[in-house]
């Protein structure tokens, strides 16, 4: 499942909520990226989130499709916030569950990776100095690359 | 065609959103890039580093060797920086 959404999320319910009655599930992972206070050197007081409404929903479900493609995923999650948050904000939860743990955490990695270099939302952090849209960093293109190289199958 | 902005492009062309008629000699998302930058002003400067600006055809991520038609939604955006 996938939610593009402007409001926080419970991270305990949204899991729950995903493995419940699904008890082939013996292992979740998860993971939350949250807003950082520093990028670099430079002090962080907020960021606003834009994104591509349609083609976000679209890219999101793409990368949850491939995940489920490549590994035996009893279940999937993606919500992704957009809007002004501070730092200590949620921004993002991936999760996938899947019968043995090794699936549930490599399929977790490939959504955050994935999602970073194919969903379309960019950042806009306030600085001291003013405005500032986030660069892209090669680092994300090379975690993307990284699971390429890995070939399919888990 | 539809064109859509977001990010620093959107703040440099200076708009969302906007419908145009296809040129003739547009038969791709590198001959639309050219079309709009000739265009000049915030048009010009969002487009003087075309390394630099990526484009989705009806909301997949595409290489500017992609055609277009008048019936395509066409995006212009930075590189993206979610998650």
């Amino acid at each position: 499942m996938i939610r593009v959404q402007e409001q926080d999320f419970d991270l305990g319910a949204e899991l729950k909520a995903m493995s419940a009655g699904k008890t082939g599930i013996g292992g979740l992972c998860s993971f939350v990226g949250l807003v950082r206070d520093m990028a670099g050197d430079t002090d962080i007081g907020a960021m606003t989130l834009e994104h591509y409404p349609g083609m976000t929903e679209r890219a999101l479900e793409e990368i949850e499709a491939e995940a489920h493609a490549r590994w035996p995923l009893e279940a999937t999650l993606i919500i992704h916030r957009y809007g002004r948050l501070e730092p200590g904000d949620q921004i993002v939860l991936v999760a996938a569950a899947s019968a043995h743990r090794e699936a549930a955490f490599e399929a977790c990695h490939y959504l955050i990776d994935f999602l970073k270099t194919r969903a379309p939302f960019w950042k806009l952090e306030e600085t001291p100095e003013g405005p500032k849209w986030v660069d892209a960093r090669a680092s994300d293109d090379a975690a993307t690359a990284r699971w390429a190289a890995k070939g399919s199958g888990a | 065609m539809k064109l859509l902005y977001f990010a620093w492009v959107r703040e440099r062309v200076g708009t969302a959103s906007e419908e145009i008629d296809c040129p003739a000699a547009v038969a791709t998302v590198d001959d639309l890039i050219g079309w709009l930058a000739a265009r000049g002003g915030g048009y010009a400067e969002a487009f003087e580093s075309k390394a630099l600006v990526r484009a989705a055809v009806n909301h997949e991520h595409v290489d500017v060797s992609h055609p277009v038609t008048d019936d395509d939604e066409v995006a212009f955006f930075p590189p993206v920086t979610g998650g």
